[in-house]
Order: structure tokens, then sequence, then C-alpha cells
């Protein structure tokens, strides 16, 4: 990884969204601080579906906040259809939030236990004061039967009386009732059992097509995020390791740590057994004091010395195919950090 | 810990785990698909202890409240033929007190007294406190640090002393009216109680404002007012009730030892605690003066405890069949 | 309608051998059976995977199994553990057998160990309480134990709390005090659940690993048939409280006859498949465990559910390979169950639809 750079974003007209140099820190005890996301770059175009993976503490949800500005990050720029969002504050930004929604983890703690259901996805609409109480109603039954549920029977009702399944078809009702242009899915299906994650997946699927949703959709499960996603970025401690399309990044993972991380997965199939061998046994190290260089280095079977000295920065590798390492598993050796920076300067 | 840290981790916690680790089927999925307790059967589960509870509470606060109009002797009326007599002399059910007042009547308006003290102290010690608490709960950083010192320091005044001293000097001249005394007590006891609501109402506040439909209720616009006051107050409220049943169960108490120090309640006015405090002086030739006011207020006590208990218990219902 | 102990015949007199395990809980909606007529046996040196989704009673029965159920809840059935009856014995009597015998590693190390203990005591405790090992040695049983389960400085970790580890750190220690008596069988339950991808590898490598060495026979209970896939030598598959599917572990990949096992399968999201491509999903959720359908459990949601289905329970039937049992009126892979889900399609039943597109119409709320 874990590097930096902005080689793997597209031209600014293209994407709905983009995100430069996402930098979220944290303070820690002691006066210190950590940076929870360090120097990220991502874009995603839109209709588009963009798979964000990492395991825990690598900073994808708190990335992902922080593209919402809840809250917004310590540096960085986030545009969304052209418009800066960390420029924003209060009210304008405020304005602009039912454009962007969020979908958490858990489908229970994500609901009010107090409220009913219809209140529960009616409230975008009234914090908006859109429609009469009538309007409001109609578009609440609606949205309750688009993710799949009886609105005469729902929506009276309190979270308590569904399972964990129907409350996440709650939860991303109240996101699409204001009709938004991006729904940010944190972990949604983590939770859940795994019939009940399958038609959470291709309800998320479904929902895409018919209202034209951008997604980003985070998770720690490799097999869930190359089932949904156009595009694929693997995060390690902050950092960006890899961006390509899935099914190039499933068949050819560039980047040590993804192809650790796709060898890890347990497949149900007896003849073929998850193994941690793509790693360097050892913890994840302390975001306190991030390993220098590249920061995957110390878990990686490739590292050598020139991954302590110096940072590795995205680098297109293969077609559609982009990856922060020197010594990756597709492609070319980096070239040398100088001759980077002249052929940066002469083009 | 850092923080960052703890945030992805303790994502992969909840998530990852299948939401039944729990031995108890109740825990599971499929449980959650039951219609919720009828109202019949959440009144099953009060118990024989909360129906006494409730029903003493119900008949000491009726008393309180119907004194005018209930067939009551003039609770400052003297009777020679009762004057320490024990209960049952001529009809007057509780007997007399040293003056021959009639016990039953004092008991009851008396009730009128420490219940409107104990209720309205708390009352006030709700209101500020727990806005106070919600908002130090809800936006902590530098309010949450400037309003926990606030808390902490009402905390650390002897609830006693203060009393008696804001009594002292607030409502103890000469003609100072039955009313005022009664504001003063009011306000130097709920002063009290609004720490401790405070703190209350923070806590739970913290661990709401944590949870995820927050979250969701900015990422919709919600303004901050309206995400404390419709998200989040009405999961504190049970907490906030809870503790407050205590915290009248604990004036009433209070307001018995500042009879006995001579600043309860403004005499001849009765109360529970200064009918008790002037039996004190017949406890041995007459102890029913003392005993009787004694039961009544560890009756309404216990009932209030157990009543925190109950109200807090119920409205856990909602959680644990999550 | 249960299908009594006789009809799942056991491989002779095993390590463990459970016979028509019951379990019931007192709730207040009424007695709820979380285990129902469960027989299983296990060998020295084997691994059994225990597989099903939340609710599906798989804690509760590798729990029932050690005797560790909280009071509301009755127990009926044979335990036989190295021919002692463990279900004739109270806790007192099972305290020689809790971690000298049976261990069990639970889901959540942050939960299972116990926070403001040095995590020196926590394995030291077992070692002083059921052996006779003097304090040095007992130190140094520990450190070795430590070192068994690859953590690095044993000694320096002994001082340390667990919050000062890392969660699959933390697993480790958990292990090592499972394994810290030289228990003959361990109960793994849902040991990686908590833990991340590389970190869940690492641990089932370890747990079997040690399995191996110490020839123990071990339960692995998952709710991801891909967790006990690669690491079990025969898996059984519950749902809503019984055995619905029992075989070695090969066979129950490759000749899948409950619809059950074959939904699960099907549900999960697969590496090798195209990205967008549709998930099968199972309609409906399980039954009330207190008071489950009259036939098969998971007809309402079977997409080759028939009329006998619903009214007749299916037994425990033994397949063409050895030791591979089901519970079905119309298996998968057979000429029955192929009929079954045709007329079900032809007859647009929804779970049969949903089985087919993938396609899960408004659920009733």
């Amino acid at each position: 990884m874990a590097g930096t750079g902005t080689a793997h974003l597209r031209s600014a007209d293209d994407v709905l969204l983009r995100v430069e140099h996402l930098v979220v820190d944290f303070p820690s005890a002691g006066g210190q601080k950590v940076s929870a996301v360090a120097d990220l770059s991502l874009d995603v175009a839109e209709g588009e579906t963009l798979g964000l993976v990492g395991e825990s503490g690598c900073g994808k949800s708190t990335a992902a906040r922080a593209i919402m500005q809840l809250p917004a990050p310590t540096s960085g720029t986030v545009l969304f259809e052209g418009r800066e969002l960390t420029a924003m504050r209060g009210e304008q930004l405020r304005k602009l939030r039912p454009r962007l929604q969020i979908v958490f983890q858990d489908p229970i703690s994500s609901l009010n236990p107090r409220r009913r259901v219809a209140d529960i996805v009616g409230a975008p609409l009234k914090v908006w004061k859109q429609g009469n109480d009538a309007e409001r109603r109609a578009r609440v039954d609606e949205a309750l039967e688009t993710v799949g549920l009886d609105p005469s029977v729902a929506r009276d009702k309190r979270p308590h009386e569904f399972s964990g399944g129907q409350c996440q078809r709650i939860s991303i009702a109240r996101a699409l009732v204001l009709e938004p242009k991006v729904v940010i899915c944190d972990e949604p299906v983590s939770a859940l059992d795994v019939s009940v994650q399958a038609q959470i997946l291709n309800l998320l699927e479904d929902l895409k097509q018919q209202y034209g949703l951008t997604l980003i959709f985070i998770t720690h499960d490799l097999a869930v995020v190359k089932n949904v996603s156009d595009r694929v970025a693997v995060m390690y401690l902050g950092k960006l390791c890899e961006v390509a399309d899935p099914d190039r990044l499933y068949a050819a993972p560039a980047h040590p740590y993804s192809a650790a991380l796709l060898s890890a997965i347990p497949v149900p199939d007896p003849s073929v057994r998850a193994s941690a061998s793509g790693l360097v046994p050892g913890d994840l190290p302390s975001p306190l004091a991030p390993p220098s260089g590249c920061r995957f280095r110390t878990r990686c079977p490739r590292a050598e010395e020139r991954c302590a000295l110096e940072q590795p920065q995205v680098r297109e590798v293969a077609d559609g195919q982009f990856v922060a390492c020197h010594f990756p598993l597709v492609g070319d050796v980096a070239p040398p950090a100088d001759a980077e920076v002249a052929e940066a300067t002469v083009s | 810990m850092p923080e960052a840290d703890d945030l992805d981790l303790e994502a992969a916690h909840r998530g990852s785990i299948n939401p039944v680790s729990t031995l108890e089927p109740t825990d599971t999925a499929q449980v959650v698909e039951h219609e919720p307790l009828t109202m019949r059967q959440q009144r099953a589960r009060l118990g024989i202890g909360g129906k006494l509870a409730i029903a003493w509470l119900a008949f000491v606060t009726l008393a309180a409240v119907l004194a005018p109009v209930l067939p009551l002797d003039d609770p400052n009326q003297s009777v020679t033929s009762i004057v320490r007599q024990g209960p049952g002399t001529d009809g007057h059910l509780l007997g007399g007190d040293a003056l021959g007042r009639d016990i039953l009547s004092r008991m009851v308006w008396g009730g009128r007294a420490s219940l409107l003290l104990a209720f309205s102290s708390v009352l006030l010690g709700l209101v500020v406190g727990g806005m106070f608490g919600l908002v130090a709960g809800y936006l902590r950083g530098r309010t949450d640090r400037v309003l926990t010192v606030g808390f902490d320091t009402l905390l650390s005044f002897p609830q006693i002393i203060l009393a008696v001293t804001l009594v002292t000097v607030f409502a103890s001249q000469q003609g100072t009216s039955t009313t005022r005394r009664m504001v003063v007590l009011i306000l130097s006891l709920g002063v009290v109680s609004i720490p401790v609501l405070a703190r209350i109402t923070r806590a739970n506040t913290l661990m709401w404002s944590e949870r995820e439909f927050v979250q969701a209720a900015r990422a919709m616009g919600a303004r901050t007012t309206s995400i404390m006051v419709r998200e989040v107050l009405p999961n504190v409220l049970p907490a906030m009730f809870s503790i407050a049943l205590l915290g009248v169960a604990v004036v009433i108490v209070a307001e018995g030892g500042l009879s006995i120090l001579g600043v309860g309640v403004l005499l001849p006015t009765p109360s529970w605690g200064n009918v008790l405090a002037e039996g004190r002086a017949d406890l041995r030739a007459a102890p029913h003066i003392v005993l009787i006011p004694t039961v009544v207020i560890f009756l309404t006590v216990l009932s209030l405890n157990y009543l925190g208990d109950i109200v807090r218990a119920r409205f856990d219902v909602r959680e644990s069949a999550l | 309608m249960h299908a009594s102990a006789d009809e799942f015949p056991r491989a002779g007199r095993g390590l463990l051998d459970v016979s028509d395990l019951r379990t019931q809980f007192r709730t207040p909606r009424g007695v709820v059976t979380a285990v129902d007529g469960v027989s299983l046996s296990l060998q020295r040196g084997r691994t059994l995977g225990l597989v099903g989704e939340s609710g599906c009673g798989k804690s509760v029965l590798s729990r029932s199994i050690m005797g560790l159920l909280p009071p509301t809840a009755t127990r009926t059935g044979e335990i036989t553990f190295q021919g002692e009856r463990l279900d004739l014995l109270g806790d007192d009597a099972m305290r020689s057998y809790w971690g000298v015998q049976v261990s069990m590693v639970f889901q959540d190390p942050m939960t299972s160990l116990n926070p403001v203990m040095k995590i020196g005591r926590q394995i030291l405790e077992p070692l002083e309480v059921h052996t006779d090992l003097d304090k040095a040695a007992a130190r140094e049983t520990a450190v070795n134990l430590l070192r068994s389960v690859h953590i690095p400085e044993p000694e320096r970790r002994l001082k340390q709390y667990p919050h000062e580890l890392s969660g699959g750190m933390r697993q480790r220690v958990v292990i090592a005090i499972a394994l810290a008596c030289g228990p003959q069988l361990v109960f793994a339950d849902e040991p990686t659940t908590a833990l991340d991808v590389t970190v869940q590898a690492q641990i089932l490598d370890l747990l079997d690993e040690q399995q191996r060495e110490r020839d123990m026979a071990m339960v692995l209970v998952s709710h991801d048939l891909g967790v006990v896939a690669g690491r079990t030598h025969e898996i059984a598959v519950m749902y809503a409280g019984q055995i619905v599917e029992i075989a070695p572990t090969t066979t129950l990949f490759s000749e899948v006859r409950m619809p059950y096992t074959e939904a699960l399968l099907k549900a999960v999201p697969r590496l090798e498949n195209a990205s967008h491509s549709r998930l099968q999903v199972i309609g409906g959720r399980p039954p009330d465990l207190a008071s489950p359908p009259p036939g098969c459990r998971f007809a309402p949601r079977c997409p080759y559910a028939q009329a006998r289905c619903h009214t007749e329970m299916p037994p425990l039937v033994e397949a063409d390979t050895p030791g591979h049992f089901y519970r079905c009126w119309f298996p998968v892979g057979t000429d029955a169950g192929r009929e079954a889900l045709e007329r079900n399609v032809a007859a647009k039943v929804p779970q049969a639809e949903a089985a087919v597109t993938g396609q899960l119409t408004v659920e009733a709320g």
C-alpha cells in the first residue's frame, strides 16, 4: 500500500464524486493524533458502484463518513457534482444532505426504537417539509413497497417487530425517500444471515437500476464486494492499495495485500482451503506509529528495503488496474522515485 | 486506545457477529417476528409487588389531592379528649397528637405538602437537569466539559446543609408565609436534584447519540435541536423517570430530616416530616404519633423505588426484544 | 412426529455420543424448543462442523452438551462422553470435566477474557485448579502454551492485560486457555466471527494444527459454510433446532440432498461468479420455535415443498453415501426433487420463483 497519488482518478467531468487527498485525523491519548485516513483519493462515476474493501482499522468507514462531512475531514477536498463539499458550512451543506445518503451496518441500531416505521421513513420528508400529509404518506408507502415491505402492514409497527433483514430494508427505504444521487452503504449486510444477505444484495442491485443510483459499498467481505461493484478499491491502514474493476482484481490481483485478502476468504468448497499464507505473520501495525514508506511492508512477503524508504505512488499496471506498490504482482517494478518526478515535471 | 481504531474495531465486532451469540432464545431473530406483548400481558408482568406499589401511591396521592373535600377534621383544631390518645379514640381513626389534633387529618393534609414539595422539586430537577444533560451529552466537547464541571460543583454541596442555609437565610424571618417557605424548600431541594438528573441524562444521551439512527438523522439534514428532542430524548426519558422516582423518595425523606432540624414545612401547616418531628417528644408516652408518619413515609419510599425499577424494566422490554 | 433417536444410527461408541438431545427454554411466550431431538457422534481426532443461521440452535446445542445452560433451560436426552453419562451429572461433578476434558472457545475474545485480569493469571488459573503443578512448572506450562499458539514473546504477554493485545492475539490467548489442561473435546463457537478475514484464516489454521497435534475431537460451530468447508471431517446443518443434513464434508458439498443446505450454498456470493450475478434468496423466516410447523420445518420457505411436507415431518434418512443423512421428502438431486421443483415453478409458488430468479415479492411485514 499502501500509497498515495491520484493516477487512478478520471477526468473530473466524467465523475459524480471526486475525493482528493482526504485526511482524517483523530485525537488520541497523550496529545497524539491518529490518521485513520491518510491521503486517500477516489472517484465515482454516475451510476457506478464503487466497492471499498479492507479489514477493520483500514479507515474505510471513516473515509465514507468524511465524504459525507459527518464529520468533515481534517483536510482534502470532496467534489460532488462539481461543488466542493469540504468548503461548505452550515445551511449550505445541510441543503445538500438529501443528495447523499447512508445505510449503516447495524440494522437495529440505525432505527430509532421508539418511532413507528412510517415516522422513520417519513422523517426526511418532514425535515425538508416536502408535500402535505397525504403526499408524504404516499411517498413513504412507495418507498416501503420499493424495498419489498407491505406498507399497510409495516407502517404502524416499530422496528423491534421486524427481523434484521427487514430493518435493513426500512433503513434503505429511509435513505431512498429523498431520492438521493449517491448512497453510501456501510457494511449493509455484515450483520445479516447469509440468506437475508442475498436478499439485500439483490435489492440494492434492483434499486440501482431502477433509480440510477450511484453506490459506495463498504465491506470487509471480498466476495460480497465482487458481486455488487463496478470498481473496487482496496484499503490498508488508511491508504489505498489497489483500484481495479472487480473481475480483473479477482483474477489477477496486483497488490500483495489484495492477493493475501483473496486467499484468506473461506470458500464453501472443501477442496479450496483459505489460508493466511500470503501474509507475513504478525499484527496490523498501530495506526499511531504507521510503518515508514509503504504501510503494508511489515506484513508483506515481497517487501524490500525500498519499501521502507519510499512511499509507493498509485500507477497503472494494466488496463484499468491501478496499484500503489513498488513490486506488484502484475506489471513492472515501479520506476525509481526520481524518474517518476522527472516524468511528472515533463508532462 | 485511539479513537479511530475504536471506531472501526467496534464496527467490525458489531458487524460480523452473528446476532445469536447469546444463549437465551429470546435473543434470536425469530422472536422478533412476534407481536409485542399486549398491554394486558405487560400489566400481568407487574406482579403483586408492582400492583401494591401503584395502589399505595395512588391512595396517598388521591387522599392528598382530595383533602379539602374529604370529611376530615380541621388538621389544626385541638380536641382535648384525644390528646396523645391512640388510634380509634372517639372515632379518630389514627388518634390524636400532643395538641389533640386529629392525626389522620394531619397526615392527609401533610401528604399534600410533602408530595407537592417532593414532586415539584424533582420536576425542577427533571426539566433543568434533563435539558442540560441532553445538551452536554449530545454536543460533547467544550460544552460538555463546562456543564459537567457545573454539575459536579452542584453535586458537591451537602443537600441538607444547603437547604438549611437557604431556608434560614430566605424563609425563617418573622412573618414568613407558608408559601414562601415552601417555594424556598422546593428550590433548595430541586437544586440538588438537578445535577443527579443531569448526569443520568447525559450518560444516557451519550449512549444513544452513538446509535446510527442519530447519524442517519444528521445525514438527512435534520437540525441539532430536532435530533436531540425527536430522536434522542424519547429514548432517554425512561432512565430519567426511573431516577426521578427515586429522587421523589429521597426528597420525602429529606423533608423529614429538615423538619427535625426545624426548617421543614412551616408549622402549623402539617407535613409528614413535621408530624414526625413533633411526635418525637412523646415517643415514650404516645409512640403512635411517630409510628404513623414513619410507616407512611416508609411505604411511600418503598413504592417509589419499586416503581422506578418497573419503569426501567418495562421500557427496556423494547430494547431486549431487539 | 419427532424423529426418534433410533433413526440415527451411531457409528459405534465414539468419544462423544449424543442421543435425542432436547433443550427447552421457558419464555414469556411459552416453551421454546431450541434443540429438538439431536443425535450425533464424534470420534477422537475428528472435527465436526455445525452450521446454521441465527437462532437455529447450534450454539445452544454445544452449550447443552457441555451443560452450560441458564436456569430457565431444561435438557433431556443422553450425552455420553468417554463412556460417562454427562447428562446425569450436576454442576459440581461437571466441574471436573469443564476445562479439563471438554472446553470451549467463545466467539468474542473481547468478552470471553476478563479485562481486569492479566493474561498470565487467566491462563494459570485452570492449571492451578485442575493440575498439581507447582508455581514454577505452571508458569513454564503457560509460556509453552502461549508459544504453541504462536504468540510472540510469551513471557512478556503474561504480564499484559487483554486490551493490550489485538483481536487475533486475544483469540489465541482464549485458545491457549481452552487447551491448558489438555482437553479431549473442544467446542469452538464461532471462533472467528469477530475477526478479520486474514486473522480468521490464521486462527482456523491454529485450531486445525492444535487439533491434529493433540488428537482432540473438535466441534466447529459457524454460520459460514466457507469456514467449515476446508476444516472439518463432517458437517451437520441445523435448521430450527434440528439437524437437517449431516454428511462427510466432501459428500455434503458434492451431493447436497436437503433443499435448505442447497439454498444456503446458493445464497453466498462466490468469487468465481462474475460481478452483478444474481444470488438465490430464501424467502420468509425460520419458524417460531415455540410453535413449529407440524411438517418439515423448512417447508414454508422451501422451493421444493409439496403438500406432504407441510403435514408430515420427514425423518432423518441415509443417502447412498454411508454416513450421509438428510431430512427431506423430495431431496435435491433426485427425480422426486426435480419433479417437485418443476411443479412449484409451474404453479408460480413464490419460494420456487425466488429460488429460480432471486426475486422476492413483497414480504408480509
